[in-house]
């Protein structure tokens, strides 16, 4: 009945991963006990948990992704300190087994469990908002996609304390992904979880692309859209073109895995260079998956924070359409070195440097939209001029990469890891900060502690490059990614500045997290009256903050790339409308949590091969779906009294702050 | 068992070593930027060339951004403010022609060297290469000197001034064959053959790692590429045929068992056709392209290519 699963699938020896359970238990149990000792039990339901509202869902995702930031830190920060005692062949405190764990964790969390939740985070938050529309195309796929989300990341977590986690990297190559070669239930929870979160962020793709497309508001074309929401397309598009490339190819894996078959093993016809092409047409576009949407942000807070409409709208759609495009013709740039002809590198190469076109234009017109500018300093100016500068240089090193001829000495080294971080934080990470400090008062009503706000991001900018500058010039000395221990002495003063930088990006998530507490204690002194703290320029800005459930009272008519701004200019903002009708809403469901529940037992149960209980996983899911499906009690009508009374202390707010 | 049969195996190449690193060919610092062989130095040029086209645009933009940033503060009034300017063909032309014409530069450049430093291209030399044959094992390196008939484990002696034709190959996990200091890696895949060629224009000993993780024992997964004159290799090649140890089906699957840290060894006879052996061995059933070709069946541990054979 419990398949695999004995009580000694549980570390007892291994005193880190116990400890940290221990912790993490009390911890959870503390939370809980909060929770019943304030009696919130029923509004952590009604309110959270079964909640369709686009921005509450944004929330949520955000709330996964920092917990996971610190999970995925962790694994950081236990990495840097192994590389930094291993020198001269010493075992450092992770045995090999343990470390590769970590640095499959951290990859496979930084990317699915942080950076995404981050993206999806944001575009819930803000795109409805961008176009004049009151929740997504479809508010219950969007609750079902966030639990998945959820669901995935604890699998990943529980991974840490029933079991083990894959030891492969976070892409999983086989063959030592296979069974012969990895046979404890590691990969199995790694192909399982983002099964789970995969769909998850499929569907939120759909629903996207739906709600841009269908729900924008009367006179709003596709070349007045703002570019966050433009950006947030061409980022589902990708998501909706590559995510099942990615279920399909992790299901072919379990499927050798856990049936026997023989995609990817060595024996019987298998071939891994299929998986490590399958990998990577979803790979390369993710990555523009990820950093497209901060380019959206980027977008609205320069010309925010500068005073001026965004210099060169025309050619930054284009450029964003383009990458979109080109993404999916440079994924061969990974592997080089797998023995392709030079003509195949070669076209590889060059689309991946055509690739920078559009991004390197980008960057041009956030800079002319800067000049002649009156600059605000910001945090999200700060996170938006760091972001600039450090992306600059890691776009270039990504070229370099694309050169095949370089790549040939700089794949799978250290230069390489610098210049994902240098990407990925650099752009990703300082865009999700700048876009929480930016649009965190549009949902809560009040703003982010500024000094707070600034520190991180001093630490995280001086962490970022104390940490990853030793790493490119670690590719220089001949360093491979994934060590455990060396025997180069001279690697070590290196690695010891790098730990002292990822110890700099600790205290960058701290003071975030210190920020929020200051923030929350202050949240009276820092109320946003008028629902425009930053003077800014689209359409979610129009209205109150916190914005109210149905977002707007009335659907507004768009006659401007930006609305908010020219509605400003001519006095038409902040006017109360004189009639308000019913607004149609969705109702809250609890559907989505309940089917992620089922999904989590169903893919928890595979690992294991407790079938019973997959059984019931796989049933339960199907069967809430029906039930819902069949739910005919789905929405109802907001009374036009209620808006009016919400919208007249809206505008009594507007009065006081006036 | 395993160990003992290092220690027969094993042959006086460490003065050798020592020696070398005693004359001056001390452990670079940037191995990258000191390659020891002609596609090192190739690949150096190139990173650094493109590296330089890139900075003349990197560079102007950072400095742009933190001029801008400052010259337009908020707090500076004396700066010009144009709070609807969004737009100028020039610039726009400028922007997109800037990145246009690097990478019109750049794609030449990629499209020469990527041809030019392919591996799997035969290196223009008089001299007549040196084949070896790779087997990335867990975890330790196999190189077969088909033309000499001696293996060595975790070292690879090899002439100056010699191209080296590599064929690779892994008996399972993948693995990436890398010595910095000559230049470009490959990957070793199971049932697969890659190709590389690499040539070292200086003496001396440099460190060949794995640069494809793959699994636990990957980070010792390293060995020493030791470039000497062609009259001390013929001489090596010479002392290690004495080697009493033997590469056979038995004496390879006893390799093959997974082990770390594994002392460099040296087998004085080999069974012919190993290398391809363990490229076949997961083609049962059916007769591959280069067991054909292969005069002798190849001799595995498994024994399938000569079953097939009879």
């Amino acid at each position: 009945m419990f398949g695999k699963l004995t009580l000694d699938a549980v570390p007892w020896d291994q005193p880190i991963i116990m400890g940290t359970g221990v912790v993490v238990a009390l911890g959870g149990l503390f939370i809980l006990g909060l929770i019943t000792y304030f009696g919130k039990w029923k509004y952590l339901w009604t309110e959270w948990l079964t909640s369709v509202d686009h921005k509450k869902i944004g929330v949520m995702y955000f709330i996964l992704g920092i917990v996971m930031l610190l999970r995925g830190f962790a694994d950081a920060i236990m990495m840097r300190a192994q590389q930094a005692m291993a020198a001269n062949d010493a075992a450092g405190y992770l045995p090999p087994h343990h470390y590769d764990q970590i640095f499959t964790a951290h990859g496979t969390i930084m990317i699915f469990f942080v950076a995404t939740p981050f993206i999806l985070g944001l575009m819930n938050v803000v795109t409805p908002l961008q176009i004049g529309a009151r929740d997504v195309a479809f508010p219950f796929v969007n609750s079902l996609g966030l639990w998945l989300s959820v669901m995935g990341a604890a699998l990943v977590m529980i991974s840490m304390w029933v079991g083990d986690f894959s030891a492969t990297g976070w892409v999983a190559y086989p063959p030592l992904s296979e069974l012969k070669f990895s046979p404890t239930p590691g990969v199995d929870y790694y192909i399982w979880s983002l099964e789970l979160s995969g769909l998850g962020t499929t569907l939120a793709g759909v629903n996207f692309i739906v709600t841009i497309l269908r729900m924008r508001a009367p006179g709003m074309k596709l070349m007045m859209m703002p570019v966050f929401t433009w950006t947030t397309l061409v980022t589902n598009v990708l998501i909706v073109a590559i995510f099942p490339v990615l279920t399909v190819t992790l299901a072919l894996l379990g499927l050798d895995r856990t049936l026997g078959m023989h995609f990817f093993t060595n024996e019987l016809g298998g071939n891994a260079m299929m998986y490590i092409n399958l990998i990577w047409v979803w790979g390369h576009p993710e990555v523009y998956v990820l950093i497209l949407p901060l380019f959206g942000a980027f977008s609205e807070i320069i010309p925010t924070f500068s005073g001026k409409p965004l210099f060169g709208y025309t050619s930054m759609v284009y450029a964003t359409c383009s990458i979109g495009v080109l993404s999916f013709f440079v994924y061969l740039h990974h592997f080089f070195t797998m023995g392709s002809g030079a003509d195949v590198n070669a076209f590889f190469g060059i689309m991946t440097t055509i690739i920078s076109i559009p991004t390197g234009v980008k960057l041009f017109n956030w800079l002319f939209t800067m000049y002649r500018g009156r600059i605000r300093f910001h945090s999200a100016t700060l996170w938006t001029i760091g972001f600039m500068i450090t992306f600059a240089v890691g776009g270039m090193t990504g070229v370099l990469l694309a050169v095949p001829g370089a790549d040939f000495v700089l794949h799978n080294s250290l230069f390489l890891v610098a210049h994902f971080h240098n990407v990925i934080i650099g752009g990703v990470v300082f865009g999700s900060f700048a876009g929480m400090s930016f649009w965190f008062p549009k949902v809560f009503g009040f703003t982010l502690n500024e000094f707070w706000g600034k520190v991180s991001f001093w630490c995280w900018l001086v962490g970022y490059w104390l940490a990853f500058t030793p790493l490119y010039i670690l590719g220089f000395k001949g360093m491979a990614r994934r060590m455990n221990h060396y025997d180069h002495a001279d690697w070590q003063p290196y690695l010891l500045v790098a730990l002292v930088g990822a110890c700099f990006i600790g205290a960058g998530i701290l003071s975030t997290l210190i920020q929020l507490a200051v923030s929350i204690r202050d949240r009276q002194k820092n109320r946003d009256l008028t629902g425009d703290p930053w003077d800014a320029r689209s359409l979610e800005w129009s209205v109150a903050s916190p914005a109210p459930f149905y977002n707007f009272a009335q659907v507004p008519q768009i006659t401007s790339i930006e609305q908010h701004w020219e509605d400003k200019q001519t006095g038409r903002a902040g006017v109360m409308p004189a009639t308000f009708e019913d607004i149609h809403m969705p109702k809250n469901t609890g559907a989505g949590f309940i089917m992620s529940v089922f999904g989590f037992l169903l893919c928890f149960s595979i690992v294991w091969h407790m079938w019973l209980f997959a059984a019931v996983g796989l049933l339960g899911m199907i069967g809430t779906f029906l039930a819902r499906a069949y739910n005919r009690d789905i929405d109802y009508y907001v009374p036009a009294s209620t808006v009016a009374r919400t919208e007249a202390e809206r505008h009594a707010l507007l009065q006081k702050a006036a | 068992m395993t160990s003992k049969l290092w220690r027969r195996g094993r042959i006086g190449l460490l003065p050798l070593v020592a020696s070398m690193a005693l004359s001056g060919c001390a452990r670079a610092h940037f191995e990258l930027l000191e390659p020891a062989g002609d596609i090192g130095a190739q690949e150096r040029t190139l990173i650094l060339l493109s590296l330089g086209i890139m900075l003349c645009v990197v560079i102007p933009v950072i400095i742009l951004t933190l001029v801008f940033a400052w010259r337009y503060r908020a707090s500076n009034t004396r700066a010009t403010y144009a709070p609807n300017w969004s737009h100028s063909n020039a610039i726009e032309v400028v922007v997109w022609s800037i990145p246009c014409v690097i990478v019109l530069f750049l794609a030449v450049l990629v499209w020469n060297t990527t041809h030019k430093l392919d591996p799997y291209r035969p290196l223009d030399s008089k001299v007549k290469p040196v084949r070896v044959e790779v087997v990335a094992m867990n975890w330790k390196w196999l190189f077969i000197y088909p033309d000499y008939g001696i293996a060595t484990v975790n070292q690879l002696p090899i002439p100056t001034n010699t191209p080296i034709n590599f064929k690779l190959t892994s008996d399972g996990i993948m693995n990436s064959f890398f010595i910095p200091q000559l230049g470009s890696q490959v990957y070793a895949m199971a049932g697969m053959q890659t190709q590389l060629h690499l040539i070292a224009n200086k003496p001396g000993s440099y460190a060949g790692l794995s640069s494809a993780f793959s699994g636990p024992g990957f980070s010792d997964m390293h060995f020493q590429a030791v470039a000497m004159s062609p009259d001390k290799f013929a001489a090596w090649t010479r002392q290690a045929r004495s080697a009493p140890a033997a590469l056979d089906g038995p004496s390879l699957a006893l390799l093959e068992r997974p082990s770390i840290k594994v002392p460099p060894a040296t087998y004085g006879r080999i069974s012919p056709g190993l290398f391809e052996g363990v490229v076949d061995q997961f083609m049962s059933g059916r007769m591959s392209q280069t067991a054909l070709m292969t005069a002798t069946p190849p001799c595995t541990p498994n024994g399938h290519a000569s079953r097939r054979v009879d």
